[in-house]
């Protein structure tokens, strides 16, 4: 590892070979195999890697703490003088929430949903006695203005589900900062978020480590992410450090062949072409949940063989346009046509040729197979049921399937949670092919996935596309996909399409106020990139 | 630095490439992973289905068989001594496991069916039936429901058939709720639309896609019905209304030879007779929860 140039500097957290074992298939695997960290007073330390790195589990490491079903097995964790690896579970929970803090990746998951914010948020001060709770609470009003959230005198007696993801991700900011700790750890804490709001969360993140001199080790898989909030970069891979180096010099000069490969890959990107034969369109579409319209006159054309990307921020209406076209939502006015034909609104009155013929994927795999299902079962079940195959040739179909997919016939009995991320959208891509479908929409496929894997997935899409000529019509917040794999791109905010053509018109000046901001916020590999884009803009 | 290949390949994402298992292997798998306390409830179980199975064979008297001493001491002939009108106990207790754990196995399941059947379809529906189904349910839930199967018992009269079907209505209520409660969550998941999406049935929507995710609540709810709708009968045979004389039912001997637990300074051996039946049900409970337990612990997938 390189060294740091201050080398006297106050030191707060030492870790040397540090050995994590996990269980699984009935044996112990080692996960972490032999990593060093050195975090001085102040300093933020970005972890990056792809899943399965050990970035999490590094992370948490760092506090002492290991997840169930892993085991620390060698190494020593130094935190101001204390060895937290060897230190008693009582002498560790007396640094939890006050002197070491966490930031989980899903704030929605992570909050009590039947207590109010602020509770939540001077929990841990009042609890352990660092102040008394009038003082905390005034406190996290100001830590609350500190992170921009709006209303900070009261957004801290609403309860979770009602403020927004990104307002909740800063709430749990708030929550960390509140007894001061030394050394705070944020686990993927923009990756749920959509690009927008995430600049939002990472300036303020940013501003309040700064103000309050905290240090910091801030796991993402995301590149430009990192770039804007640490001093220095680790990079992990199978639970080794590949390289370490201050951002800056990471990022212009990295050393190894795999950082280097980590780097390219936000450069994929398909030459448009132009289509004219439209297998779907939707036209002038009104709809609504209960009382409350979500669409209003959008109008999409999805031309064959093509990708259509549908791009805008959460709420603006993307998903619920997938949900017209597949009849899961029947609209209030306007009709979808498919290849001439007005289909009909609901799913129930569709044939089972014309649901054959549009297939999904989506954007969580985890949710999306059935958990008690194996591999074989989910590829098979629309084999048999839209094209009768049984016994022997439904088992050969799958196995092509598994070919095309670049997974062999090893992964037939397992059941999803024996797979990796990547591998279960693989497998959701597998199904809706199954199919033969004309066209998938994709939603936010990529989106909860690692940005090596991602590339994996695009180019699958893109393969398939050219051989099966199937149309796509991708739902992204993430520009960088939508370069990699669009022919045309529709933006869409508050229920209505902003602009729509392709790719070059639309990714080219002049831009619609909307459509500025939503390309000017997606983060580049510069580490000025926060910096520069805040000036400008005044949030 | 690593000896992994630096080039990406999607198999290669999670660890060591498995083969793939029979579903015999399977098998042998799980039960080698069987702790002990699942092992006794195993063992337990097969022991009481065979008595049941075998209890003609078992039996040293006949069912209804009365011999010329009541209340005889243990030994000898009678080797648990005989009861108030001169049945041998141990007799009794043979064939009460045939009959008691029979109609509380059929009651349990129809139960499951009824109410688990319905509740799911509940979860799925969301709509009016939802609604008319639940608000019903209610409705038996508020009439207390041992009061309820006695008026019921009585119109219907005591036949072990409506002890079975009236039980089973009245428990199913709480199935119904508990189903419902629990397939709801699942009913909003993805693969579920997906299934919606590609036009699956109400069937195999209910069979295929949520019932096996709510296994865990309803196998850990099975194994606690199970006990109480002995309970159940037991209370019902205590008010004269639940298994009928001559029929051997472990719930009415507890009650039948009660008294003779006031002897127990005198003799302690005929204290612990009335005993016996009501260890029998304590024994069953315990092996049956053990199993569920064990396959809770299976199937909630936590480790540690």
């Amino acid at each position: 590892m390189t060294d740091h140039p201050e080398a006297n500097h106050d030191i707060l957290l030492k870790m040397r070979d540090i050995r994590i074992d996990g269980y699984s298939d009935e044996q112990w695997h080692p996960i972490i195999k032999g990593v060093d960290l050195t975090l001085r007073r102040g300093e933020i330390m970005g972890l990056i890697g792809e899943s399965g790195a050990g970035k999490s589990t590094l992370g948490k490491a760092a506090m002492g703490y290991t997840q169930p079903g892993c085991k620390l097995t060698g190494g020593s964790i130094m935190f101001d003088g204390i060895d937290l690896a060897k230190a008693k579970d009582r002498e560790k929970r007396q640094l939890w929430g006050t002197r070491i803090a966490y930031v989980a990746q899903s704030a929605a998951a992570s909050f009590n949903p039947a207590h109010r914010l602020i509770d939540q948020t001077v929990e841990a001060a009042t609890r352990r006695g660092i102040r008394p709770d009038a003082e905390s609470r005034a406190d996290a009003v100001e830590l609350f203005r500190a992170l921009q959230l709006p209303d900070p005198e009261t957004i801290g007696n609403r309860y979770p589900h009602q403020v927004s993801g990104g307002q909740l991700q800063r709430v749990m900011t708030a929550m960390a900062m509140s007894p001061r700790p030394d050394l705070i750890i944020f686990d993927e804490p923009t990756t749920a978020l959509d690009v927008t709001t995430q600049v939002e969360v990472l300036a303020s993140m940013r501003k309040i480590v700064e103000e309050f001199n905290t240090a910091a080790i801030y796991i993402t898989h995301d590149l430009a992410v990192v770039a804007q909030m640490a001093d220095f970069i680790q990079v992990l891979r199978y639970g080794e450090e590949v390289e370490e180096a201050p951002t800056r010099q990471m990022l212009t000069k990295p050393e190894e062949p795999y950082t280097k490969s980590l780097w390219s890959v936000r450069a994929l990107e398909k030459p448009e072409v132009k289509g004219d034969d439209i297998v779907l369109s939707i036209d002038n579409i009104d709809a609504a949940y209960g009382p409350l319209k979500v669409l209003h006159d959008v109008s999409i054309k999805l031309p064959r063989g093509r990708t259509v990307a549908v791009v805008g921020e959460s709420g603006s209406g993307k998903s619920t346009t997938a949900r017209v076209m597949t009849g899961l939502l029947p609209p209030l006015s306007g009709t979808v046509t498919f290849n001439g034909e007005v289909l009909p609104a609901a799913l129930k009155d569709r044939s089972k040729d014309q649901l054959q013929r549009i297939q999904m994927i989506y954007q969580m795999a985890d949710t999306a197979m059935n958990p008690r299902q194996t591999v074989e079962e989910i590829i098979g079940r629309p084999l048999e049921f839209y094209l009768g195959l049984k016994g022997k040739e439904r088992e050969e179909r799958i196995l092509e399937l598994l070919d095309m997919i670049e997974l062999d016939e090893s992964f037939m009995d397992r059941l999803p949670s024996e797979l990796s991320g990547g591998q279960k959208q693989r497998i959701c891509i597998a199904r809706a092919l199954a199919a033969r479908p004309d066209i998938i929409i994709c939603d936010e496929v990529t989106s909860a996935l690692d940005q090596i894997v991602q590339e994996g997935i695009l180019q699958l899409l893109l393969r398939l596309q050219k051989k099966y000529n199937i149309t796509y019509l991708f739902i992204t917040h993430d520009i960088a996909t939508v370069k990699a794999i669009s022919d045309e791109i529709v933006v869409m905010f508050e229920g209505k399409v902003v602009e729509q053509g392709l790719k070059s018109e639309i990714l080219s000046p002049p831009f619609p106020d909307y459509t500025k901001l939503l390309l000017s916020s997606v983060p580049e590999m510069d580490p000025d990139w926060l910096t520069n884009l805040l000036e400008n803009r005044d949030i | 630095m690593s000896e992994q290949p630096e080039t990406y390949t999607a198999a290669a994402e999670v660890g060591a490439v498995r083969k793939r298992r029979t579903g015999f292997e399977r098998f042998v798998m799980l039960m080698k992973s069987a702790p002990p306390s699942a092992w006794f409830g195993m063992i337990v179980v097969t022991l009481y289905i065979l008595v049941a199975i075998f209890a003609d064979v078992l039996a040293p008297y006949g069912e209804a068989e009365i011999h010329p001493v009541p209340f005889a001491p243990w030994g000898g002939d009678f080797v648990f001594g005989t009861d108030q009108i001169g049945r041998d106990v141990l007799t009794r207790l043979i064939y009460g496991a045939r009959n008691t754990m029979g109609i509380a196995l059929a009651t349990t399941f129809l139960s499951f069916l009824i109410g688990g059947g319905l509740g799911l379809v509940a979860a799925i529906n969301r709509s009016w039936l939802d609604q008319a189904l639940s608000r019903f349910v209610d409705v038996l839930m508020a009439i207390p429901s041992l009061i309820f199967a006695l008026m019921l018992l009585s119109i219907f009269g005591s036949t072990i058939t409506s002890l079975i079907m009236i039980i089973a209505v009245l428990d199913s209520t709480r199935v119904f709720r508990l189903t419902r409660s629990v397939a709801v969550n699942v009913a909003v998941m993805d693969y579920v639309e997906a299934a919606r999406l590609r036009g699956e049935g109400l069937g195999w929507i209910m069979r295929r896609e949520i019932l096996p995710n709510i296994m865990p609540p309803l196998v850990a709810e099975f194994g606690l019905r199970f006990c109480f709708v002995f309970l159940t009968i037991a209370a019902l045979s205590f008010l004269g209304v639940g298994i009928q004389p001559p029929t051997a039912d472990w719930g009415s001997m507890v009650r039948a030879n009660a008294s003779l637990i006031q002897f127990a300074k005198y003799d302690i051996t005929a204290a612990i007779t009335p005993l016996l039946p009501a260890a029998a049900i304590a024994l069953l409970t315990v092996a049956v929860n053990f199993i569920v337990d064990w396959f809770l612990q299976k199937t909630s997938g936590l480790r540690e």
